[in-house]
């Protein structure tokens, strides 16, 4: 592809790609289209094998001069993957095997009929959908962030330069930088990592510091368990991202961008390379881009497991070659962060909503959102819920709608428990909550906050002492152990924890849980130290009852800390087949076959609950 | 440094020259040795030290500090239970437990024989396929307790 030099090539280069992939959407080539899912969650449900067998089938049978085939990023849906959506009709085939591509091939790309049994249904209505915007999930979505993923090939440059990349570019660079962040200023958009500062306000900081070496930092280190928010841009449109980090840098006059990502997110850091090389070959990154005299270059630089990078200090010294522990602040970043120079840190999906800003607007960004949170947030939804996925919503949008309306409510018949946000620096959101809506301040006032996007539903099977407990072990292990209410208080409070689902705890830890929980937020030197105690405040605050369960009743109401249940069972229904004493790991199950009902010796048994799952006759219980 | 061979001493110095152009390259250096040659033990840590003037108890430090480098060598087949919360929800702490059951490791270590390490992971990213496993790299989505056996047999057989 050659360089594109200026305002006006760039322009007719995107209307050229414009056009190309209006074509192959609609059908204007003359050729069918087949695009499959290339996120992470799809490629582990064998999607490239599925893309692979596409390719070999299509040439076979002599379509290629008919059919394309190319892979997309990630579609959202995430438990209803693999996706294979062929256009122009538009329709969406979902849980595709490789065994389907055959039948795909002939029915629908042939035959030109669509495969029913391979649509998405919809569990309220039992009908069939064949198009992706008539599904719940979609409906209630809008895409700022996740432009483009699901769409463009992230592999390909002019499919991103055809859904408008880099268009926002060009119009910030014929701005004054005053100009630039006064529109971004003007959006309201506030951090997507967990902070929500106003972006603006971060960018003038730098851009008041002297002219010099300054920097932009994305923070791609998306540590909260149960969030992949940014992994999701990173790989399905990567070029977006890009484009968000060269107009910060514009904006507040630096020369420079580090991308710094987990390096668990090897499809991510490697589209993310590619990205860049291509955007460099044709002159959207390196020197006097788009003929102006705003030179810009960017590096990656990769995480190696410590979820303490993700807060901006303990990352910035973690690319300085040292351990990822934090700094004190004041200075902030944007007077003295990278080697001591002046440097915003935005996270992954706050610079992928930067170039929408420029290129429509800030007025557009506004309309979407509430008063003091503008635009949209992607969620990552998880754990009970029946759509696991991605989802980007309206900020404001309630979590009644997110959780049954979107997430498509609980499965197996449960009942909703809690929703957790914010990862283990955020907290849990009951059924008393679902009508709050979601936004930056009004998830704080209701004890959580909005963090990086991570939404796990819990059901009543899920303990919620025991949640706690998961994420103290999780935060006692990633302290990085600089400051000693952190490092040391983690460890007090997993230890009085694990008391409690011991069945070994009086009310006067809980007592003590409390105020050690109010030390370490007051007294740890960074954000992820202040909020450490969240899983335990928050979900004291709104299941105390079950903490005293635990402690006095000895019980554990949702039947999940082991020394409070036990397995028993039922001698009615027991129909002595000994299978589960068979299954049995430890041989705590006596009983004659045929004759005599099996009885476990509770002593013995470990509950491990193979005995439960080897039952055929649901005859063994929890109690 | 006794037990190192020469080429190794030689591709360790061209893996600390790669990064030369680098304000800070210390992490990029240690990613690439970990990756070439799955750990970073102190001999090697001194020849990095060497090689970039960087003292040895400094690179010691960002070594232990990360969890993804490694001063032990790994076992030839890394068994990955991903305990992230998606996962931890639905059962990933039963799924660990089998397998360090099933090995005889507990989470971290490495068999005897040295055909196995058992790693908790942080989220993997992967909640839409909760609870996932990856084994070098592989990704075993929805996985049942009762699963479990037959993978580990699998592998075995594999080296029999």
């Amino acid at each position: 592809m050659e360089k594109i030099k200026n305002f006006e090539d760039l322009s007719a280069k995107c209307s050229v790609c414009a056009e190309a992939y209006g074509k192959k959407i609609e059908g204007g080539n003359g050729k069918r289209a087949v695009v499959l899912c290339g996120g992470t969650g799809c490629i582990s449900s064998n999607s490239l094998e599925i893309k692979a067998k596409f390719e070999k089938l299509v040439e076979e049978k002599g379509l290629s001069n008919k059919v394309t085939v190319n892979q997309v990023g990630c579609f959202g849906f995430c438990s209803q993957g693999p996706f294979v959506k062929i256009y122009p009709e538009d329709t969406l085939y979902r849980l595709v095997s490789i065994d389907d591509v055959e039948e795909i091939i002939e029915k629908d790309l042939i035959g030109g009929e669509v495969i029913e049994r391979l649509l998405y249904v919809d569990p309220k209505t039992q009908e069939k959908i064949a198009k992706q915007e008539d599904i719940e999930f979609y409906k209630k979505q809008v895409r700022i962030s996740l432009h483009g993923c699901g769409a463009i090939d992230p592999e390909n440059i002019e499919e991103a330069l055809g859904s408008g990349a880099f268009l926002g570019l060009a119009k910030a660079l014929q701005m004054d930088r005053q100009e630039v962040i006064n529109e971004v200023l003007a959006s309201g958009l506030r951090g997507r990592g967990g902070g929500g500062f106003p972006t603006g306000r971060k960018w003038q900081f730098a851009y008041a510091q002297p002219d010099g070496d300054k920097y932009v930092v994305c923070n791609g280190d998306e540590g909260d368990p149960g969030a992949f928010m940014d992994r999701s841009i990173l790989e399905g449109n990567p070029l977006a991202v890009i484009e968000g980090m060269v107009i910060a840098g514009y904006a507040i006059g630096a020369q420079n961008g580090y991308f710094y990502v987990r390096a668990e997110y090897p499809i991510a850091v490697n589209r993310l390379r590619l990205a860049i090389k291509q955007a460099e070959e044709i002159g959207l990154l390196g020197d006097n881009i788009l003929g102006t005299d705003f030179s810009f270059r960017v590096h990656i630089r990769l995480g190696a497991g410590a979820f303490v990078c993700g807060e901006e200090t303990a990352l910035l010294n973690s690319i300085e070659g040292q351990r990822g522990m934090p700094r004190p602040r004041p200075p902030f970043p944007a007077v003295k962060g990278l080697w001591g120079c002046p440097t915003i840190v935005n996270n992954v999906e706050t610079l992928a909503c930067v170039p929408y800003v420029l290129r429509e607007g800030a007025e557009k960004f506004g309309q979407y959102g509430t008063e003091k949170s503008k635009g949209t947030k992607v969620f990552a939804l998880g754990g009970k819920i029946n759509n696991v996925g991605l989802v980007e919503i309206p900020m404001g949008t309630t979590l009644r709608e997110l959780i049954y309306d979107i997430g498509g409510g609980i499965p197996d018949g449960k009942e909703f428990k809690a929703i957790q946000t914010g990862g283990p620096s955020g907290g849990c959101l009951t059924a008393k909550d679902l009508d709050s809506a979601i936004d930056f301040d009004t998830l704080v006032a209701k004890g959580s906050m909005m963090g990086s996007g991570g939404a796990i539903v819990m059901d009543e099977d899920n303990c919620m002492v025991d949640v706690a407990k998961f994420y103290m072990e999780f935060i006692c292990d990633e302290s990085c152990g600089k400051c000693s209410p952190c490092r040391i208080g983690t460890k007090r409070l997993l230890e009085l924890l694990t008391k409690i689902t011991d069945g070994k705890a009086t009310m006067k830890d809980l007592d003590e849980l409390e105020e050690l929980s109010k030390t370490i937020q007051t007294g740890s030197l960074c954000a992820l130290g202040q909020t450490a105690a969240n899983p335990v405040l928050s979900t004291l605050n709104s299941f105390r009852d079950e903490y005293i369960a635990h402690i006095v009743d000895k019980k554990c109401p949702a039947k999940v800390c082991k020394n409070l249940m036990k397995y028993e069972i039922d001698a009615e229904k027991c129909k002595k087949c000994s299978l589960c004493a068979r299954q049995c790991p430890v041989n705590a199950i006596t009983g004659v076959v045929g004759k005599e009902p099996y009885v476990i010796d509770q002593d013995k048994c470990i509950k491990c609950g193979m005995c439960v799952s080897s039952c055929k006759f649901k005859a063994i219980e929890k109690k | 440094m006794a037990h190192l061979s020469e080429a190794s001493v030689a591709k360790i110095n061209e893996i600390c020259d790669r990064y030369v152009e680098e304000k800070t390259p210390l992490m990029m250096i240690l990613s690439a040795i970990q990756e070439e040659y799955g750990y970073i033990p102190l001999e090697v840590q001194e020849i990095v030290s060497e090689r970039t003037g960087i003292s040895v108890a400094e690179i010691y430090g960002v070594v232990t500090f990360y969890s993804f480098f490694s001063l032990q060598p790994k076992g030839k087949y890394v068994v990955g239970v991903c305990l992230g919360t998606a996962c931890y929800v639905k059962g990933a702490q039963q799924v660990i437990d089998k397998f360090s059951e099933l090995l005889g490791i507990a989470p971290g270590g490495t068999t005897e024989d040295g055909m196995f390490t058992l790693d908790a992971l942080r989220c993997i990213g992967a909640c839409g396929i909760a609870p996932a496993v990856t084994i070098n790299g592989k990704v075993y989505p929805k996985l049942k307790v009762s699963d479990i056996p037959g993978i580990v047999e699998e592998y075995r057989k594999m080296e029999a």
